[in-house]
Order: C-alpha cells, then sequence, then structure tokens
C-alpha cells in the first residue's frame, strides 16, 4: 500500500538530506497541502485551478508523494483543457489521496522523532 | 578551476515544504541562503543584500517568477547574476518564458542534490566568467584613456619644442596628420644665424611613445645647433651619436637633412635612408631625385658615420620636395603598394607646382589607399632672401658685462679643418658684443664666406669657377671633400679685433690662409652681381660688410663692423 502512495527511496533521502529538520519538513508539508487543497476547492478559474494544481504537484513529487503529484498533474491538464466533468472528479480523488497520505506522513514523522 | 567558494544564493519559493528543504540542500552544500515566498519579496531581497545567484519558482504569488526574473535583471545590470528556475514545467512555451524572462538554467523538481550542486558551480564558473571580462573590459578602458592622455601631454610637450622652429616661413609647405608624432613622422625647420634654412624631415622605427621619444632629443640637438650656427656634417654628426647613445638597438630615424642657402643658392641634402626626395628645377621642369646615400641615423658609431653631404644650386623658385615612406607603402584593398611609379605620374601630369600636394592626396585617394596617418610631405622653395624674414635672436644676459676692447687670433691647422667647424664659437663669442647682435645676420654670412674662402680656394687650392654651371657645381663638392680628408697640413688663420669707438664700436676681422691666394685685382673688377653660381662669396662679403679689402696676393681678407650707441 504504502508504495503505490509514498515513495520510500524519497522519504529517505529526504531525512538524509535534513537531519534533525526532517520531522519539521514533514509537518511543514502537511500545513502546506492543507493550504492548496483549500486553494483548490476555492479556484473559481481554470486558470487559477492550474496553477494551484501545479505548485501541489511540484511539492508533492518533492515529498515523495507520487500519486498524489501524478493526480495534481491530471488536474493540471484538465485545467488547460476547462474539462469540468473530469476536474471536480479529480479534485476528489486529491481530497482522498490526501486523506490516505496525511497518516502516512504523520505516523512518519513519529518514527522519525522516537527514531 | 578555483575550489568552489561560498555564494550567497536567494531562494524564491512559495511552498513553505519546499523552500525548506531547498535551503537545506543548498546550506549542506557550503552557501549562505536568503529566502523569499513570492516575487516581489525575492526583488526586493535582491535589492538590499545582493546575492551572487537566485533560485527562482516560476508560479508564485503577489508577483510571478518571471516578472521577478526581469527586475533582478535589469537591478544586476552588467553584473551577471544567474538565474535558475525551479520548475516542474514540461511544456516547452512555458520554458520558454523561463528564458526570455532572463533565466539562465532550470531544476526540475523532485530537487536532485547532486545535479543542483553542478548547476550552481556551473553558473558560478559562468558568472566569474563574466566579472572577469567586464574586469579586464574596464582595465583596458582606462588603459586607454591612460595612453591618450599620455599621447596628448607628450603632443603638448612635443609641439612646444617643434613650434620653436620657422615651419609657417612662407616658403614651406608641409602635410603632417596631427598625430603623425606617434607614428614616428618628425618635420623641423629653423633659420641658421646666416639665414639659411634646416629643415629635416625623419622617421622613426616604430610606432606609439617609443618612437615620439626619440623625437625630443633629435630636436633639440637640431634646433639648439641650427641656432649656434652650426652646419649640417657637425649636427648630423651630433644627432647620430646622440640616438646611438640612447635608442635600443632596433630603433633609429631615417631622415633627410636640408641646407637651403638663399643667399648662395644652393641645397645642401643628407639622406640617411629616407625615400628619394627631389630637386625640382622650374626652368627645365627636371625633378632631380635626392636618393639616399647613407644609414638612418642611430645605427653607426660615430667613429664610422658618414656625414657627407651633397650640394646642388638652386635658382629662385626652385623647390625640394621630401616625403615619407607612407606615401608609397599606401596599399590598396588588394594589398597592392602605390609606389614610386604612381608617384612620378603624379610628378609628370602636375602642371602647378602649387598643387602638388592635392594632386598626390587625390592620386592617393583614387588608388583606393587606406587614409594613413603617417604620410608626410613638405616643400621647400627657394626664394630671394630679402623676402624671407628670420626673426631675431633672443638673448637672455643684461649687457653689462659686455666686452669691448679685446682681440684673439686663432690658428685652425690642417688635422683641425678636417672635422671641426670654428664658426658657431667665433659668433658666440662675438654676440658678447651687444652692439653686434643686431647684425648677427651679415656678420655670420661673412665669417661663413671669408672661412669657406680660405678653406676651399686657399687651403684646398679648389677652382671656384668649377661654380660656374650645375655639374661643376656638384664636381666642385665633391673634389672639396676629398681634398679635406687628404688634408695633411695649411691652416686658416682668424683675427678678431673689437674697438669702442664713440658710444660704439668697431669689430675688424681679418681671416688669413695658406693657400697661393689670388688675382685680387680681375675679381674685385667684376661688377657686384648676386645670380652666378661662382664668385658669390666675394660680392656677398662686399655687401654686407665694410671696408672689405685683400692683400697679400689674397692670401688674407679683412672686413670691418660698427655699431652705433645702443638704445
Amino acid at each position: 500500500m504504502t508504495d503505490t502512495h509514498l515513495d520510500c527511496d524519497v522519504l529517505s533521502a529526504l531525512q538524509e538530506i535534513m537531519g534533525d529538520g526532517y520531522p519539521d519538513l514533514l509537518d511543514t508539508f502537511l500545513t502546506d497541502s492543507e493550504e492548496r487543497l483549500s486553494l483548490l476547492h476555492q479556484a473559481d478559474d481554470a486558470e487559477r485551478l492550474g496553477a494551484a494544481a501545479h505548485s501541489f504537484k511540484g511539492s508533492s513529487s518533492n515529498m515523495g508523494a507520487v500519486r498524489l503529484a501524478a493526480l495534481c498533474h491530471e488536474l493540471e491538464q484538465h485545467a488547460k483543457q476547462k474539462n469540468l466533468a473530469q476536474i471536480e472528479k479529480l479534485v476528489q480523488n486529491i481530497d482522498s489521496e490526501f486523506a490516505i497520505v496525511r497518516p502516512l506522513y504523520e505516523a512518519e514523522r513519529q518514527r522519525a522523532l522516537c527514531g | 578551476m578555483p575550489s568552489l567558494e561560498p555564494l550567497t544564493i536567494l531562494i524564491a519559493e512559495d511552498s513553505a515544504a519546499d523552500r525548506m528543504l531547498l535551503s537545506h540542500i543548498v546550506r549542506r552544500q557550503g552557501h549562505e541562503v536568503l529566502t523569499a515566498a513570492n516575487g516581489a519579496e525575492a526583488v526586493e531581497s535582491f535589492r538590499q543584500q545582493r546575492p551572487h545567484l537566485v533560485l527562482m519558482d516560476a508560479m508564485m504569488p503577489v508577483m510571478d517568477g518571471f516578472e521577478a526574473a526581469r527586475q533582478i535583471k535589469l537591478l544586476a545590470g552588467e553584473t551577471l547574476v544567474p538565474i535558475i528556475f525551479l520548475t516542474s514545467l514540461s511544456e516547452s512555451e512555458a520554458l520558454a518564458r523561463c528564458l526570455e524572462a532572463g533565466g539562465d538554467d532550470f531544476l526540475a523538481k523532485p530537487y536532485n542534490p547532486v545535479i543542483l550542486a553542478a548547476k550552481i558551480k556551473a553558473m558560478d564558473r559562468l558568472r566569474r566568467l563574466q566579472a572577469t571580462v567586464l574586469q579586464q573590459r574596464d582595465l583596458i578602458a582606462r588603459h586607454h584613456e591612460y595612453l591618450l592622455n599620455e599621447q596628448r601631454v607628450a603632443r603638448a610637450v612635443f609641439d612646444k619644442v617643434a613650434h620653436s622652429g620657422c615651419l609657417s616661413a612662407p616658403n614651406i609647405r608641409y602635410l603632417q596628420s596631427p598625430y603623425a608624432l606617434f607614428n614616428g613622422d618628425l618635420l623641423l625647420a629653423a633659420f641658421t644665424p646666416a639665414g639659411d634654412m634646416h629643415v629635416l624631415l625623419g622617421d622613426f622605427t616604430g610606432h606609439g611613445l617609443p618612437a615620439a621619444v626619440g623625437a625630443m632629443p633629435l630636436a633639440e640637438v637640431f634646433y639648439g645647433m641650427t641656432a649656434k650656427g652650426y652646419g649640417l656634417p657637425e649636427i648630423l654628426r651630433e644627432m647620430n651619436a646622440k640616438l646611438k647613445r640612447i635608442l635600443p638597438v632596433d630603433m633609429f630615424c631615417c631622415a633627410t637633412l636640408l641646407c637651403l642657402s638663399f643667399q648662395r643658392r644652393s641645397v645642401e641634402v643628407w639622406n640617411g635612408a629616407m625615400p628619394d626626395g627631389y630637386l625640382h628645377t622650374i626652368a627645365t621642369g627636371e625633378r632631380k631625385p635626392l636618393t639616399a646615400r647613407h644609414l638612418p641615423l642611430g645605427v653607426l658609431s660615430p667613429q664610422t658615420f658618414d656625414d657627407r653631404t651633397e650640394v646642388f644650386p638652386m635658382a629662385v623658385g626652385d623647390r625640394v620636395f621630401l616625403l615619407s615612406d607612407g606615401v608609397m607603402d599606401t596599399c590598396d584593398s588588394d594589398e597592392q603598394l602605390f609606389g614610386v611609379e604612381r608617384l612620378h605620374q603624379v610628378f609628370a601630369a602636375n602642371r602647378q607646382p602649387d598643387s602638388l600636394f592635392e594632386e598626390i592626396e587625390r592620386a592617393l585617394r583614387d588608388f583606393g589607399g587606406e587614409a594613413r596617418d603617417d604620410v608626410s610631405m613638405v616643400e621647400v622653395s627657394l626664394l630671394e632672401a630679402a623676402q624671407l624674414s628670420p626673426p631675431a635672436p633672443v638673448y637672455s644676459d643684461s649687457g653689462q658685462s659686455c666686452p669691448l676692447d679685446w682681440s684673439a687670433s686663432f690658428e685652425f691647422r690642417a688635422a683641425t679643418l678636417k672635422r671641426f667647424n670654428p664658426l658657431p664659437y667665433l659668433l658666440q663669442l662675438l654676440l658678447e658684443v651687444h652692439g653686434l647682435r643686431a647684425q648677427s645676420s651679415a656678420l655670420y654670412s661673412v665669417l661663413a664666406e671669408l672661412y669657406s674662402n680660405a678653406l676651399e680656394h686657399g687651403v684646398l687650392g679648389l677652382n671656384s669657377s668649377l661654380k660656374r654651371d650645375a655639374s661643376g657645381f656638384a664636381r666642385y663638392y665633391l673634389q672639396r671633400n676629398e681634398r679635406l680628408a687628404a688634408l695633411q697640413d695649411g691652416y686658416v688663420r682668424v683675427h678678431l679685433q673689437v674697438m669702442p669707438e664713440g658710444k660704439g664700436g668697431c669689430l675688424i676681422v681679418r681671416v688669413e690662409d695658406s693657400g697661393s691666394g689670388f688675382d685680387v685685382a680681375r675679381v674685385l673688377e667684376r661688377p657686384l652681381d648676386g645670380v652666378r653660381l661662382s664668385g658669390r662669396g666675394i660680392s656677398l662679403i662686399r655687401q654686407l660688410g665694410h671696408n672689405a679689402s685683400w692683400s697679400d696676393e689674397g692670401r688674407s681678407a679683412r672686413v670691418e663692423f660698427f655699431w652705433e650707441a645702443l638704445a
């Protein structure tokens, strides 16, 4: 399950780079992501939606949230084509994907803090 | 490659997690980090802290990365501040926008620390290269400015030296680039105390300041010795010795030196490695080449230097034309030289002697030659002596110590006559007498004639009737040089006597020689005549001096000069 949502190699590389800052980074990502999600919901035109999806894609990919990044990429593409039906479905998918990875990141943070 | 020095790197990224991650990566690579959460913050941070390099997210709120990049590049001016766009942009259009905004490279998300380090290193190399280029450009500009200033100063100093001469005399026309000095071309002219005119056209090897530096001592010798009454051989020897002493071996000066005598109607020439000059006889239209017979000045040691000159007769209106090799060496677009042949064609087509310069210039232009700044030409005409007004010499002493009652006698013997010209010394001595200064030109001319008569007709036994025609004229001076070189004995004596008379005074000059004398009565029977080539000396002496007389069968000449009370 973890492998389809999170790239473990990325996470261990991040921990290596960040050292003691690793739990903080995970925390920051989660806070940041909540903001981005609400931006996705608030976006009232395709352009803003695309930009929000693009940014979310970038940080998700940096954090190894591979499926989340892929869904954001898809959303970015559909926003460009103004494909409304797909957009609504993708935003829902992104919501549920974040609901899945969020506890995984929290668990990872705990592990790192206790590690 | 020098090891990477720590840089200050600005990270502009709106995602807090990405910013945190990137800051960590960059810090771990040893650099200082500044952060900004949007484009406006990034521009402000750049303005205040001038980071070396910027990592810039493209999509940011408030001000996006494209606009921020444009503003930062504007603020950076000539300094290269590399901007690396952080992007997961994949479309070529978006990537092109980054480059248009001034981006220098891209870094894709997810970040790869190894690639980022390599990019920072590459960009830093570029940045240093640009800084070095700017530094060197500024250095070159500074050197150039410095050089121009040096040239201005050198030129101002040299103009002071060169303008002490008489290039503005009515019988001289010349053409020279204002920067000829820095191509080594040199043109000098000055009157001698006797009213003759010395002209030098020189061409130093090399260019720039080194070429100009040698011109200063040369001009000083030329003006100093000409003013004191030295002849061409002494001046040439001194110039050669001085240049030989001070210049490096690969530097020397090609030069033609002229002495134009308006009273004797002749020109004396020494050409050391310059292009042929031309003596233009207006009556016949002939242009006689004045060919180089010597090595340049500053090449030979004083012992081996050859100061022999040639003398040619001139009529009023005849011209001597000299030019630098810049004329013949002018190239057309195919690197063909203008050459002597084309110059001769211009001569042949010339109808108005006064428009020769313009015709040569036009020929050079028509030839398609690149304009050169080392084309120098000078033309000197022979005028009636009265048409010229040599400037009165300036004396700096007050006159309180003027000697008024004395006499002196000199005897110059063979070994001295061969290589020493006593006239400048005698003239300097006589000009201590203030009353004689007003007539220094006449005094010098008479002394010079008496001395050369005593030497050439007396001691050397040369026949002045040789000088009746132009070819004899040349033969005469050839014989003079030969006999002087072979001279074993003989003498010229000069007696000077200065006496006060009332409020003025009187000078008696007597010149004796060891020769066989001449038929005084027959020579003095001739009318005073200014035009014939031969016998001019006697006429001149009788016109310029008082009570000229000859005794001892012509071996002893006597002339008087008088002066009234000084104002």
